[in-house]
């Protein structure tokens, strides 16, 4: 909220503290100032000047040359104007060299001596528009032309003094629990009771001089969403504008002044916090006002001339027969105040917190009262604020107060009352605050207070609708005792608890350790996608992935989709790369993918997923295998594989991959026509795992196996077999054909004329382990040999070369 | 035979003199002490000598048998030594060429400052919960004492799936899901991925956050304090300080915004673009449980208190490594990912 200085200080006794120390204060409550601004604070550099001469300028239709006294700043400036309104012994706003003023659409520019057709002008001549300001600010500011300030305005004085301009305007940020904070004498208040100095309440007391009419009503058929709505009735009303002071603070907060009666409520609303508005009651029909739920599809259109379709969600204004405002929100078009508006109803209301944040935001409207009641307003200056506006009235004299005042309330607010004991607020705190700095704190916040020794009863002011127990009660303690008090310490009176990773969570982490180890970055990419990046990867209509998790108010169709598949996410992270000149790299992401759950209200599955991607001229197939088996053996995991099949792999390099019999993923070379698809250079292989199936293999305990007694044997193998004949499948007939190998491995293949076509020779490298307790002999090992051999040819129709 | 023998000692003085390698002395070794060597031949002779001289010559012949031994296996070991300084010499390398590259990859910046504070947590009992991304209404807003239409919402621009069902806003729903299955007293920090609607210089629409909680029968506003100025050292340096201003939060009752004192410029304030010259930063906002939070999750607010703080992972990450755009975090640029090696 915007708040103007000058008007706090007529609020609270700031006799002697500067802005910088009011900052703190308000920081200390919790109120922080976001900008300090000097309002106009643009304007600088701009001095009275009197002009001297006035002629028009030789070549030219309109320019004048003028010369203009700026006393200190030089005695006879000339200046080039194209405005036609002043006249020798005006005095004038003058930007010398180097001011800066307001120009088109509000843009700051810089005045600088130059020439206009060949003839010098060190200056410029300011309208009331160049500072910033109009009729409503000062007298003659809305002129078309140059600002003629008063004939007595002392010659080289900033105009900033002269316009009263200096003020300080602050935009101060309030947290939701601060409702009460929510306008200048609710700060005043705040401040008051921190630096214990006398706040002055706005004046409240009015005096009905006529008699009303007996016939205006008020019925509330919906006290639920408006427990409180107060109307009074003012006759003979003078619709002018508002005078200077109330025009000023006005702009001041950012409202444009308007008239007697609408400025009152503006400023009440200001002033107090509580929005208030006006009917014309020559607009209501039946004079009368119902407070009621709107019929669904029935229309409004709003001061501001737009039109409403409402629900029974929205609360409306009622006369007779149709409704007239939106209510807390906006006023209707149909009683709006106008220039020849002669009797008013003001309307003084709480309306419920929640119900027109819902209409706000469903109808997209909304205004200063709207945003003052969705922070929530209390009776208790509901009561005041209709009093204060009636007194105003008063004041400017625009019209007649009459007795005709209704108070319709749901029931009477009760106040609340918390019987705590100061033990409790300061166990809150940690520190021993002194009882009867607790008591005096709380009663310049105006609780009311009633202590027994350790025992503490105290009634909240009727404005403090947030107080619900003894925390807030320590909550308002220490801001006004002061936070520096609290002093850190750990935990002195707390139970000991055993903290740290989860074995799984420390496996993770080991997990990810592995995986840098072997060359690969870590990516963090954001849990959404769009349909067309995972349309890239050509799933068929029907796969599981194309079934995603949408957003129901994405930023854009960039974040649709929570992921189904981390692939898309990391081809686009390799095609960044590629953008930016890179010609490689290894990178994986550990993150959820998401499954719809098919039920409203049941929630998505999440499945953490671990994928990689392998790109570049070292890569191929066999490092990312390489990768994935480092990774299996920091568990002591051994993949199987099986060939496989993916719409945007490779189809003569895919696997899928297995751990236990368990299908946990798929490996394999990103196709051509995918890869194009992504812009990117080389090649690239993937391997995407199921991360908790992977997970579920870590060992849970490292139990140790004794070692064999007698030391292994090793035997090559060199065989033939036709190309068809898959290196896992070998290794699985000499597996299977001898128990006493614990290691088979290939170490070379070739092919080659001698050979023949279509074959290929592999060399295996065996290793034979000792179960018992005796040594492998030399003819054991050969018999083993012999019965693998016999196994191959059979099974495979593999020879030994 | 005296004869004889300075004869071939002279050739054996020759040949080795004449020895540079291993062949050579294969040679020397066939030729003087091999089956038909000179010294074999001189042996045999020994049979033509009278018997009685007999012991006297073959005495001789071995002992100069074996001094040739000795010389040669002297010399056996000076050419083992040469030929190995040859190798050696052979062998040097250009030490200023490059290392064959095994390289090294890095773990992504936030995942370091999640793992380091999940380490100075874990050091103070904490236990770590990963909770999940897409939460329900209740465990978001409702139970974390923020009704639907609380004004506090405002603040949190919500991605939703549907009605009830959203991306979660922050990590305190992970508050919620501790206090309903673990048994009291417990600390516990949550780390974790958040979504708000807002992507601009200085927003991402994902981010990250770490919450913690603990609940004992007696936690004050000072634990509080202790806690995070631990943290903030941890995170900083050891004359790091902290600072409590008030706040709201609607699950924490009394609320406080936590400044840590700049890391760039020390906490003076002089000229420091960083903390825009107050000597602090915000990255923190913690309180005291609120008492509806500890009854709305079947717990005894008389019996059991609450402190509970979020802070930021990618602002901490930013304000330590001197990343000036969140964005950066979430790009994927190697050239930025390598150089966060630990």
């Amino acid at each position: 909220m915007l708040l103007p200085i000058s008007w706090l200080r007529t609020l609270v006794d700031l006799e002697g503290i500067d802005n910088d120390t009011i900052e703190k204060s308000l920081f200390s409550c919790g109120l922080e100032v976001e900008e300090r601004a000097l309002f106009v604070g643009d304007v600088q550099g701009v001095v009275v000047g009197e002009l001297l001469s006035v002629c028009k300028m030789e070549n030219s239709e309109h320019l004048q040359i003028c010369r203009v006294n700026c006393g200190t700043y030089g005695e006879d400036i000339q200046i080039v104007t194209g405005a036609s309104n002043i006249k020798a012994g005006d005095r004038v706003p003058v930007a010398l060299h180097g001011a800066t003023v307001y120009g088109k659409e509000g843009k700051v520019v810089t005045i600088k001596n130059g020439k206009l057709l060949g003839t010098p002008s060190n200056g410029m001549l300011c309208s009331g528009e160049e500072l910033g300001i109009d009729d409503d600010w000062y007298e003659g500011a809305g002129v078309y032309g140059i600002l003629i300030l008063a004939p007595d305005a002392p010659i080289g004085a900033d105009v900033r003094e002269v316009l009263e301009l200096n003020d300080e305007v602050w935009d101060i940020s309030v947290t939701a629990n601060l409702p009460h904070c929510q306008s200048v004498w609710g700060i005043a208040r705040e401040l008051s009771a921190l630096l214990n100095r006398e706040a002055q309440e706005p004046v409240l007391d009015y005096t009905a001089t006529a008699e009303g009419k007996e016939n205006i009503s008020v019925t509330v058929e919906a006290p639920d969403l408006c427990p409180r709505y107060i109307a009074h009735y003012v006759k003979d009303i003078r619709i002018a504008p508002s005078p200077c002071w109330m025009r000023r603070r006005l702009i001041l907060t950012g409202h444009k002044p308007i008239n007697t009666v609408v400025d009152i409520t503006n400023y009440v609303l200001t002033e107090l916090g509580q929005p208030m508005h006006a009917f014309d009651l020559s607009t209501l029909a039946g004079e009368k006002i119902v407070v009621r739920r709107a019929r669904d599809g029935e229309p409004i259109t709003t001061l501001d001339e737009h039109e409403f379709r409402l629900t029974e969600e929205n609360l409306v204004i009622c006369d007779a027969e149709k409704p007239v405002a939106l209510a807390g929100v906006m006023g209707g078009l149909n009683s709006e105040i106008r220039p020849d508006t002669s009797e008013v109803l003001f309307e003084c209301a709480k309306f419920m917190r929640d119900n027109i944040r819902r209409t706000s935001r469903a109808l997209g409207q909304s205004s200063d009262s709207s945003r003052r009641y969705e922070k929530g307003v209390d009776e208790y200056t509901t009561e005041r604020a209709i009093a204060r506006a009636l007194h105003l009235v008063q004041e400017l004299k625009c019209g007649t107060v009459t007795t005709t005042h209704v108070d319709c309330r749901a029931a009477a607010p009760v106040p609340t009352v918390i019987t705590t004991t100061f033990e409790k607020i300061n166990g809150v705190l940690g520190i021993e605050v002194p009882r009867r700095e607790i008591i005096s704190i709380l009663e310049r916040m105006n609780y009311d207070v009633i202590a027994v020794d350790d025992l503490i009863t105290v009634t909240a002011p009727g404005y403090r609708e947030d107080i619900e127990d003894y925390p807030d009660l320590a909550e308002d303690v220490i801001k006004m005792y002061g936070y520096e008090h609290i002093t850190p310490r750990l935990m002195e009176g707390s139970a000991i608890t055993a903290g740290g990773y989860s074995l799984l969570q420390s496996q993770t982490l080991a997990a990810k350790e592995a995986l840098v180890r072997q060359g690969f970055f870590e990516l963090i990419n954001y849990s959404f996608y769009s349909e067309e990046e995972l349309a890239l990867l050509r799933l068929p209509e029907g796969d599981p992935r194309l079934n995603a998790v949408r957003i129901e108010n994405p930023l854009s169709e960039k974040y649709g989709i929570m992921r189904t598949t981390l692939i898309p996410s990391l081809l686009g992270i390799v095609s960044h790369n590629g953008k930016r000149g890179h010609e490689d790299g290894r990178f994986f992401e550990l993150a959820n993918i998401f499954t719809p759950s098919g039920k409203k209200g049941v929630l998505p599955t999440e499945r953490q997923t671990l994928t990689l991607a392998l790109w570049g001229k070292e890569e191929s197939f066999f490092t990312a295998k390489g990768a994935l088996e480092a990774l299996g053996d920091t568990f002591g995991l051994t993949f199987t594989y099986e060939r496989g099949a993916e719409p945007f792999l490779h189809p003569g390099a895919t696997a899928r991959v297995f751990l236990g019999g368990e299908e946990i993923g798929i490996l394999g070379q990103v196709s051509y026509e995918c890869v194009a698809d992504f812009e990117i250079l080389g090649g690239v292989f993937l391997c995407e795992l199921n991360y908790e199936a992977l997970s579920a293999h870590f060992p849970e305990l490292i139990r140790y196996t004794p070692i064999p007694k007698f030391p292994s044997v090793t035997r090559d193998l060199a065989l033939v077999a036709d190309e068809q004949v898959s290196c896992g499948e070998i290794t699985e007939v000499i597996r299977s054909a001898c128990k006493s190998v614990t290691e088979v491995r290939l170490f070379d293949v070739y092919r080659s004329e001698q050979i023949g076509a279509g074959k290929k020779s592999m060399a295996f490298g065996l290793t034979f382990t000792p179960t018992g307790d005796t040594p492998l002999s030399g003819e054991a090992v050969d018999k083993f040999v012999e019965k693998i051999l016999k196994s191959l040819a059979y099974r495979l129709q593999i020879a030994i070369r | 035979m005296k004869e004889k023998l300075r004869a071939c000692a002279a050739q054996i003085d020759e040949a080795l003199a004449a020895v540079t390698c291993g062949e050579d002395l294969k040679q020397f070794h066939a030729r003087f002490l091999g089956k038909g060597g000179v010294i074999t031949a001189l042996m045999k002779e020994l049979g033509s000598y009278p018997k009685e001289e007999r012991p006297a010559v073959g005495q001789m012949i071995n002992s100069f048998k074996e001094e040739v031994l000795a010389r040669f296996k002297a010399m056996e070991s000076e050419v083992a030594l040469r030929e190995m300084q040859a190798k050696y010499e052979r062998e040097s390398v250009d030490i200023t060429m490059p290392g064959v590259a095994h390289s090294v990859g890095a773990l992504h910046p936030t995942s370091l400052i999640r793992a380091k504070l999940c380490e100075v947590f874990a050091g103070m009992g904490f236990r770590i919960y990963e909770g999940r991304e897409i939460e329900d209404d209740y465990h978001n807003f409702t139970a974390l004492n923020t009704p639907k239409d609380h004004p506090a919402r405002d603040k949190q621009d919500t991605f939703y799936i549907e009605d009830d069902v959203m991306l979660r806003t922050h990590t305190s729903p992970g508050q919620i899901h501790c206090l309903e299955t673990m048994k009291p007293p417990f600390k516990v920090v949550m780390p974790g991925k958040v979504f708000r609607c807002d992507d601009d210089a200085t927003h991402a629409p994902m981010f990250h956050q770490i919450e913690g909680l603990v609940i004992d029968r007696h936690v004050t506003l000072c634990d509080l304090q202790g806690l995070l100025d631990t943290l903030a050292k941890a995170m900083f340096t050891d004359d790091t300080k902290t600072r409590f201003r008030p706040s709201y939060f609607p699950f924490t009752e009394p609320s406080v915004e936590v400044d840590v004192s700049c890391c760039e410029c020390g906490g003076t304030g002089e000229g420091c673009r960083l903390c825009k010259g107050t000597g602090w930063i915000e990255i923190l906002g913690g309180g005291v449980v609120n008492r509806r939070v500890i009854a709305n999750c079947g717990l005894d607010p008389d019996e059991w208190t609450g402190l509970a703080f979020g802070a930021g992972l990618d602002r901490i990450g930013m304000l330590k490594y001197g990343i000036n755009n969140i964005h950066l975090l979430y790009d994927g640029d190697k050239s930025v990912l390598r150089q966060f090696k630990k």
